[in-house]
């Protein structure tokens, strides 16, 4: 079985190496600002002892203050798993992409896009992938009915 | 030698709006729920003897050879698929096979929630059987659009893009359902007559507002 990692002590050791990077943490998640987002993500794949080297799955969320992407992360040598969220404004939607460090996060990160709205920033091919060019809206928003 | 690489990524995106503007017209163009197709249902003047001979061996072929073309699109074809299995078996019917060319199928079982984004192969599919052709709309959603009805990307029934023989009820219907549903399609084409069909055939051709499946 996987081993779910304690959030407040990550967000220490992540706040060790890239300060300011953890906006709030508690045992079950970690928050981390946007902008920093992807430095955190390539420290927790690349330091030995985390070797997160999976990633479970990414999803959207709205929270009608703001949104919210969840990223699950697996290590599979040291089987254990760690949630990190990105939250950003829904006037300005945009999250760094991780399809550079997870090739896995593509498509996930297209449809978030396409059912959310939500712009992540460095996709290689970001556009519509449930939904038809020319759709209006974002379905999954609480907003959109 | 420098080769010019393709730009596939123009090509993909010029195929996206064109699919995207295909979309939006077909939405545009089906809602209203088509007619189901009960013309021959319509009593008319009694046929003469020959023609209801005829009539019988052409519906007794017919109804004893319905070649389904399964369309499973959701969990409604986990059931579809025992009916054609050994228990329910199907091919008590003469519905031997569920053959993967809309060439070679006389009836399109729609299982499951049909989107607007598939609507367009459906149509296309169901354009390409060759005649005569039926349709069995398994299940809630492919009825009305069930559970997903107001939804932003079901189709509220199928018969807003096919025009629909016989509905089988039901979030999944049992495979028992669905053979009554193709027992009662066997009973609507043995009421069929050739003589209307070659009548109707000719009106359609001069009167195209008449035509059930556009
Ligand atoms: S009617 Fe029910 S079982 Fe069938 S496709 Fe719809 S939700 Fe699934």
């Amino acid at each position: 079985m996987t081993k779910a990692l304690v959030g407040q002590s990550i967000a220490e050791q992540i706040a060790k190496h890239i300060p300011q990077a953890v906006v709030e943490a508690n045992d079950a998640w970690v928050v981390i600002k946007p902008d920093l987002l992807l430095q955190v993500v390539q420290f927790l794949k690349a330091t030995p002892g985390f070797d997160f080297n999976y990633l479970n799955c990414v999803t959207g969320v709205d929270y009608l203050d703001y949104l919210e992407v969840v990223y699950h992360l697996t290590s599979l040598e040291r089987t254990h798993s760690l949630v990190l969220k990105v939250r950003c404004s829904r006037e300005k939607p945009e999250v760094p992409s991780v399809v550079s460090v997870w090739c896995g996060a593509d498509l996930q990160e297209r449809e978030i896009f396409d059912l959310l709205g939500i712009t992540f920033v460095g996709h290689p091919n970001l556009k519509r992938i449930f939904m038809w060019e020319g759709f209006k809206g974002y379905p999954l928003r609480r907003d959109y009915l | 030698m420098e080769v010019e690489k393709p730009r596939f990524d123009l090509f993909l995106e010029e195929m996206d709006q064109a699919e995207g503007k295909e979309i939006e017209e077909l939405i545009a163009r089906s809602q209203h729920p088509l007619p189901d197709q009960v013309e021959w249902l319509e009593p008319g003047p009694r046929p003469n003897l020959l023609v209801t001979t005829i009539d019988k061996v052409f519906n007794w072929g017919r109804h004893y050879s319905t070649w389904p073309f399964g369309s499973g699109l959701a969990c409604c074809a986990m059931e579809m698929v025992p009916t054609a299995a050994s228990r329910f078996d199907q091919a008590r019917f003469g519905m031997e096979i569920f053959r993967a060319s809309p060439r070679q199928a006389d009836l399109l079982i729609v299982a499951g929630t049909l989107t607007w984004k598939m609507a367009r192969a459906l149509k296309l599919l169901y354009d390409q059987m060759a005649e005569p052709k039926w349709v069995v709309a398994m299940g809630a959603c492919a009825i009305s659009g069930g559970t997903f009805a107001h939804s932003y990307s079901v189709v509220p029934g199928v018969n807003r893009v096919i025009p629909v023989d016989v509905y089988v009820p039901g979030c999944p219907p049992r495979p028992e359902a669905l053979l009554y549903g193709f027992m009662q399609l066997h009973q609507k084409i043995e009421r069929r007559s050739v003589r209307d069909e070659f009548i109707l055939a000719d009106l359609r051709k001069i009167v195209p507002g008449r035509s059930k499946r556009n």
